[in-house]
């Protein structure tokens, strides 16, 4: 088998477990930290499938940003706020049941499907490392959205800022 | 090079994760942390694509995804922060203000 292939089924099989744990712990804390798991483990495979940029970028902003965040608010909010009493067992095992289903027919869609490629336009693929492509690509076409997306940060850093202020 | 539809696969049942985590569990940030999962498994798609057409677009739009997320987190964690403190819980099942 291809190496980078089975690095990419080795990934995947450890985010998806680490997927499950993450929504089957009781405990807050330790689906915080297996979703550094699957944050990392998903970086791994954005390297597998050659897209170094976003690896990095992932790493940095999920790993590093947004999982101090969660811990943060879950150390804030404590953890008796959490416990309350289990309700609507049925219907969460009967929607369990139907995304399973949904996927199992999902995945059989896909295989279906199967490899229509085509080569789009993408001339400097072999003079260019993925990094200064993104980086080009980012800062000349996409310069408009770019900078929309420096503003909607500001105004979610204000925002949050707002909502958890201890006094209105 | 990978084949899409195993990244596709992949990515689709990081989904169902996601969506999994989103409906059964009741802990406002476990819900957050699904829906962070749903959002990795949608740029997840981008790349495969991106990889596939050979197009740089995909990972482009995958920067924006993140960003996107990050923006996410921070405004839906600081409304838990508000929420716990008028409410003293984030049990969604017990925030039922606008539910008739």
């Amino acid at each position: 088998m291809d190496f980078t292939l089975l690095m990419f089924r080795v990934l995947a099989s450890a985010a998806l477990v680490c997927g499950i744990l993450v929504i089957l712990c009781r405990n807050a804390v330790h689906s915080a930290l297996f979703l550094v798991g699957v944050f990392i483990s998903v970086a791994g495979i954005y390297v597998v499938v050659g897209a170094e940029f976003l690896a990095v970028v992932q790493v940095l902003v999920y790993a590093g940003g947004i999982l101090v965040l969660f811990l943060f608010v879950i150390m804030l909010v404590g953890k008796d706020a959490m416990v309350g009493k289990r309700r609507m067992r049925l219907l969460a095992t009967v929607g369990t049941i139907l995304i399973i289903l949904f996927g199992l027919l999902m995945a059989q869609q896909l295989n279906v499907a199967g490899e229509g490629g085509t080569t789009g336009p993408d001339a400097d693929s072999t003079r260019l490392g993925n990094i200064e492509r993104v980086g080009l690509a980012l800062f000349q076409d996409y310069i408009l959205p770019f900078e929309v997306a420096s503003v909607l940060l500001l105004v979610a850093m204000v925002g949050a800022i707002v909502l958890a202020r201890e006094a209105y | 090079m990978i084949p899409t539809s195993e990244v596709l696969i992949f990515s689709m049942a990081l989904l169902c994760i996601g969506v999994l985590g989103v409906l059964t569990r009741r802990n406002a940030i476990v819900i957050l942390m699904s829906i962070e999962m749903i959002l990795n498994a949608a740029n997840i798609n981008f790349i495969a694509f991106s990889q596939t057409l050979n197009n740089l677009v995909g990972q482009i739009f995958g920067v924006f995804v993140i960003v996107v997320a990050a923006a996410e987190a921070a405004v839906g964690l600081a409304i838990v922060i508000a929420l716990y403190r008028n409410r003293g819980t984030i049990n969604v099942d017990e925030i039922n203000l606008m539910k008739w």
